[in-house]
């Protein structure tokens, strides 16, 4: 068959070495720092229309079968053992996708067999999954195999937006994968929204909320849409079949579930991310504070003590590398002192944390933004640089002004 | 390889040597055609068939030196090349072929370039006949009293008319259609014809040679290594080498350290007497001081009247110039100092705009000369600008009677204003005859005055029309190629000035006048030009802190109104998973942007919207490629 090769496009970078080595200064951090594992599930049923994620479905795999990627995994695992040298104690496991519900519950055990000398006493194992795809047998499989924390994407509470969304689930299936999670034990349970859907009313957001917070969830991420370039979504906006989604309604759907998410107990602790007490995601903070992690899968990014790299994104040539035993990764970036200051004031910023006035290149530039109602004063008297409300809508703006 | 025709014609001549010519075997001569219809590729045919170019050093276009000249298949500067040429009757020629820029905005150096010759060729394409410029160049010549030769190109092509195009050129200038030669300066058929025609039709000089020198200057060229070369036609009497010369115009007097001949390379002679064609180098830098048009004598011996028709060259159209980046200005002061070197009608004054900076208000002969300017700073100097929209000079008298010359619209005086007088040209379009209506619509609607028409054949059609400069220097020419399916052509030539209802309309970006967007414009098209301007800006600048209403105005009254809303989000609410690179790199890409900002006010404008809500179509014909 004629087949297109529809993978996403990777950042500019350099050429890594083909061993995956690196530098001594990168290393000297790992034990100083918190340390995550990424493992990416590249495989979906059907690809949704907004979606640009590295993610296949069985016909663009090209000659690439599921049944190969655990011991693929395990290829790099000790790729990882090699390279660092010798796996360092795991704080976070997040499974991520696609579509990682795809893959059976005794898979992921065995994986985690494999890991469990190095997991941390409180370690967070995370699976992301379709509401579609998961089943009360499945789910108490995963939670057996050692998963304590599950994510699922229901983006919206209105079967118009899931349409415009080209979801296949359902609120039924949407409401027994997470009672089903909640009865097999998970205890920490997140739910994915999108809003500033085209077609998407204030109700239809509402309800969303309502929907999501009446379920026994701790976590709960929104995500404005985003029409990225290359996808099903733009080419349908592209032609005038779909609205292009509206920045200030997008500007207002946040705020109404700021305050909506406040009401029901939960709190921001990231721009996007709200939780109740103690159910932050602790390996999203991992990438958040710069701290350590290995990301294992297709297009996997990785980052380890200053050094940024991302894996081959085509599963095929993702394997290949690993089989002839070398890196699998396909460009990667050595971050100066400058560049790393950079990236964490910009993911710092973004957090409930905030960061110190005295972390940034240049504590004078906060002075012109005290006017502007974007910062927490009471923080900033302090001495901490946090968003206010209105701010957070502002952040990429903040993050200029304070990087200039 | 040279064509078969061409190779048959070579054969050796002996040179009559510079500055002992008789003037009884000298044609000069100079081609008028219209930019793509074979000039440059019958001069290189000439200089193959003459033999002093050799077919192993031919390039095409030989003449044309800029090398934007030969992208655009333009000429710009003049040149003469000496070349010999024996005769049907055996005798020994030598032939002076001066080239002559071929745009409307070198009109008066066209005019010089002809009053250096006794004759000229009307090159005319056989497939597309005869455009607007060339009927314009040839009523200089005919004014000139200057033999004209009639030959029409290409006439290997499939699509050539010769009978038809040769009908038509007899009936321009009052011929027998037998008398149009007709040629292919591609592969030389008929070239060898002509050169025997120009010495048997074009009458020798007639100047005196005991008299006290007199040349006429038809070019100057600045030159890296040997300063300004000038080009001139020595009239009256001799000039020698190591004389020193007085330019009549300016009383100034310089030393000569070189005459000589091109041929085509520069070759050093003697001297130049009567009726000789070449060039001076005294060392001096400046083009200014050797100035087109001017008399060059001898200052021990002076003529006591010079040549007539010298002008001083006019500027008609004004524009800004600004560096994209403010500390480049240094850098285009300096790139403006070079090129002036070689263009006299280049003028430049420092200005300051309130939202572009550091700048200079230029003067250009037309949209053309605008437009090689600014691509030559670009190109060769490597410089980002913005440029303003190209704007005419007014004559405003006030109503207590003083008088105010405004080349900058924002100078333009608010209230007590009586007459504004505005500069005219007279237009002259020809094109097929199906599209009269397109083109009355078309100048009409640019207050168009009909001063007459004529059929050069019954589906070809001259028109005459007086416009304001005003109205043809933004998209006339691209308005009118589109109407007529690219087959209009357009000439014109300043005459007066007129008065007209003119208002200036500012734009007032968050309640400040914004200078670099005022207009001068008619009255009625005031609100267009508000409304127009006004919506493309809520396009080109982003959302800011605020609500920033754009406006507007003639004088205190609002004509039109836009608002840009208050930004409300600035964020990408997606971290993109472990894809921090990504993450960093559109923020960078934000911050750069940022830097890429002008402050106007409290508003952040981005550079591209300048550069976008200023742009106008380009100039006439300078977009037109060659061959």
């Amino acid at each position: 068959m004629v087949f297109t090769l529809r993978v996403p496009k990777q950042p500019e970078g350099d050429l890594p070495p083909v061993s995956g080595e690196l530098p001594d200064s990168a290393l000297a951090t790992i034990s100083q720092r918190k340390f995550g594992l990424y493992l990416h599930v590249p495989f979906c049923v059907k690809r949704c229309g907004y979606c640009d994620f590295n993610t296949y479905t069985a016909t663009e795999l090209g000659g690439f079968s599921a049944e190969q990627w655990p011991e693929l995994i395990l290829l790099e695992l000790e790729l990882a053992n090699r390279t660092l040298p010798g796996l360092p104690k795991i704080d976070t496991i997040f499974i991520g996708g696609g579509t990682p519900s795809l893959i059976s519950p005794d898979i992921y055990q065995s994986l985690l067999n494999e890991l469990k000398n190095n997991f941390a006493k409180d370690i967070e194992i995370t699976l992301e999954a379709n509401p579609d795809s998961v089943s009360r047998e499945s789910l108490y499989g995963y939670f057996a195999a050692g998963i304590n924390r599950i994510s699922f994407g229901m983006q919206s509470a209105a079967a118009n937006v899931l349409k415009v969304l080209d979801r296949t689930h359902n609120l039924t299936s949407v409401e027994q994968a997470v009672h089903g999670a909640s009865d097999v034990g998970f205890r920490n349970i997140s739910l994915d929204l999108i809003y500033g859907t085209p077609g998407e009313s204030d109700a239809d957001w509402l309800n969303s909320l309502k929907f999501a917070t009446d379920l026994p969830i701790n976590h709960l991420s929104a995500y404005s849409l985003i029409v990225e370039s290359g996808t099903k979504l733009a080419a349908q906006v592209k032609r005038g079949n779909i609205a292009q989604p509206d920045d200030d309604i997008a500007a207002s759907r946040y705020l109404t579930a700021d305050q909506y998410l406040q009401q029901r107990g939960f709190g921001w602790y990231e721009i996007s991310n709200w939780s109740k007490p103690d159910g932050d995601c602790r390996h999203n903070q991992i990438y958040w504070q710069s701290d350590n992690w290995w990301g294992l899968g297709p297009g996997a990014h990785s980052h380890i003590g200053g050094v940024r790299w991302w894996n081959e994104k085509y599963p095929t040539t993702w394997a290949a590398a690993l089989q002839e035993n070398l890196s699998p990764a396909a460009g990667r970036e050595e971050l100066n002192q400058q560049q790393q200051q950079f990236e964490s004031v910009m993911l710092q910023l973004r957090q409930r944390s905030g960061l110190s006035v005295s972390k940034l290149p240049r504590p004078d530039l906060v002075a012109q933004l005290t006017s502007t109602g974007w910062l927490e004063l009471a923080a900033l008297a302090g001495g901490r640089v946090v968003l206010s409300q209105s701010g957070r809508l502002m952040a990429d703006r903040v993050a200029a002004e304070l990087l200039k | 390889m040279y064509p078969k025709a061409v190779r048959a014609n070579i054969r050796p001549v002996t040179k009559p040597s510079p500055g002992a010519t008789n003037q009884a075997v000298l044609r000069n001569f100079s081609i008028i055609a219209h930019i793509d219809h074979g000039k440059s590729t019958l001069a290189d045919r000439m200089l193959q068939l003459t033999g002093v170019v050799e077919a192993r050093q031919m390039r095409e276009q030989y003449l044309d030196r800029m090398d934007i000249e030969r992208e655009r298949g333009i000429t710009i500067k003049s040149q003469a090349v000496r070349l010999p040429w024996v005769g049907r009757d055996g005798k020994d020629y030598v032939l002076n072929m001066i080239d002559t820029p071929g745009h409307v905005d070198f009109t008066y150096e066209v005019s010089r370039s002809l009053a250096a010759c006794e004759g000229a060729i009307l090159l005319v394409d056989a497939a597309q006949g005869i455009e607007a410029q060339t009927l314009a160049n040839l009523y200089l010549a005919l004014a000139n009293d200057m033999q004209i030769i009639p030959v029409l190109n290409k006439i290997d092509l499939p699509s050539a008319q010769p009978e038809k195009y040769a009908q038509e050129l007899a009936k321009i200038i009052g011929c027998d259609p037998d008398d149009v030669l007709r040629v292919s300066a591609k592969t030389g058929e008929g070239v060898t014809d002509l050169l025997h025609t120009i010495v048997e039709q074009v009458p020798a000089p007639n100047g005196n040679p005991d008299a006290p020198a007199r040349a006429l200057i038809f070019d100057s060229v600045y030159d890296v290594y040997r300063g300004v070369v000038t080009y001139v036609r020595v009239v009256d009497g001799a000039i020698k080498s190591r004389e020193r010369i007085l330019m009549m115009s300016t009383s100034e007097t310089h030393e000569l350290l070189e005459v000589g001949v091109i041929s085509p390379e520069p070759a050093a002679a003697a001297g130049l007497v009567a009726g000789e064609v070449g060039y001076l180098i005294t060392g001096v830098k400046d083009v200014r001081q050797s100035k087109v048009g001017d008399t060059v004598t001898i200052s021990n011996k002076p003529a006591t009247h010079p040549l007539g028709g010298y002008q001083e060259p006019k500027p008609m159209v004004f524009s800004g110039l600004y560096p994209m980046d403010g500390s480049d200005y240094p850098a285009l002061r300096d790139a403006l100092d070079k090129l002036k070197l070689n263009d006299a009608a280049l003028a430049y004054d420092p200005e300051t705009s309130a939202a572009l900076g550091f700048g200079f208000r230029c003067g250009f002969l037309g949209l053309l000369h605008l437009e090689i300017v600014r691509e030559r700073l670009s190109r060769e100097f490597n410089l980002d600008l913005i440029s303003t929209a190209p704007n005419v000079v007014y004559r405003v008298q006030m109503d207590d009677g003083s008088e105010l010359i405004v080349t900058n619209p924002s100078e333009y005086p608010n209230g007590k204003v009586a007459m504004v007088f505005e500069p005219m040209v007279r237009a002259t379009v020809i094109s097929p005859s199906e599209f009269i209506g397109a083109i009355m619509e078309l100048c009409q609607s640019r207050r168009g005055n009909l001063l007459g028409m004529d059929y050069l054949s019954e589906e070809r059609v001259e028109m005459r029309y007086e416009l304001p400069l005003a109205e043809i220097a933004f998209d006339f020419f691209d308005s009118l190629k589109s109407r007529t399916r690219g087959y209009a052509s357009l000439d014109y030539e300043f005459t007066n000035e007129k008065a007209a209802d003119l208002v200036k309309v500012d734009i007032l970006l968050h309640g400040e006048p914004v200078d670099a967007f005022s207009a001068i414009v008619y009255k009625d098209k005031a609100y267009n030009y508000g409304v127009q301007i006004a919506s493309k800006l809520r396009e080109l600048i982003p959302r800011q802190q605020f609500e920033v209403p754009i406006q507007a105005a003639i004088g205190s009254r609002i004509i039109a109104r836009e608002t840009i809303r208050a930004i409300r989000k600035d964020v990408l609410a997606k971290c993109y998973g472990g894809d921090i690179t990504r993450k960093r790199k559109l923020l960078e890409k934000q911050k750069e942007g940022k830097k890429r900002m002008k402050m106007v006010g409290r508003v952040e404008v981005p550079q591209e919207a300048f550069i976008a809500a200023l742009a106008t179509n380009s100039a006439p014909e300078a977009k037109t490629g060659k061959n």
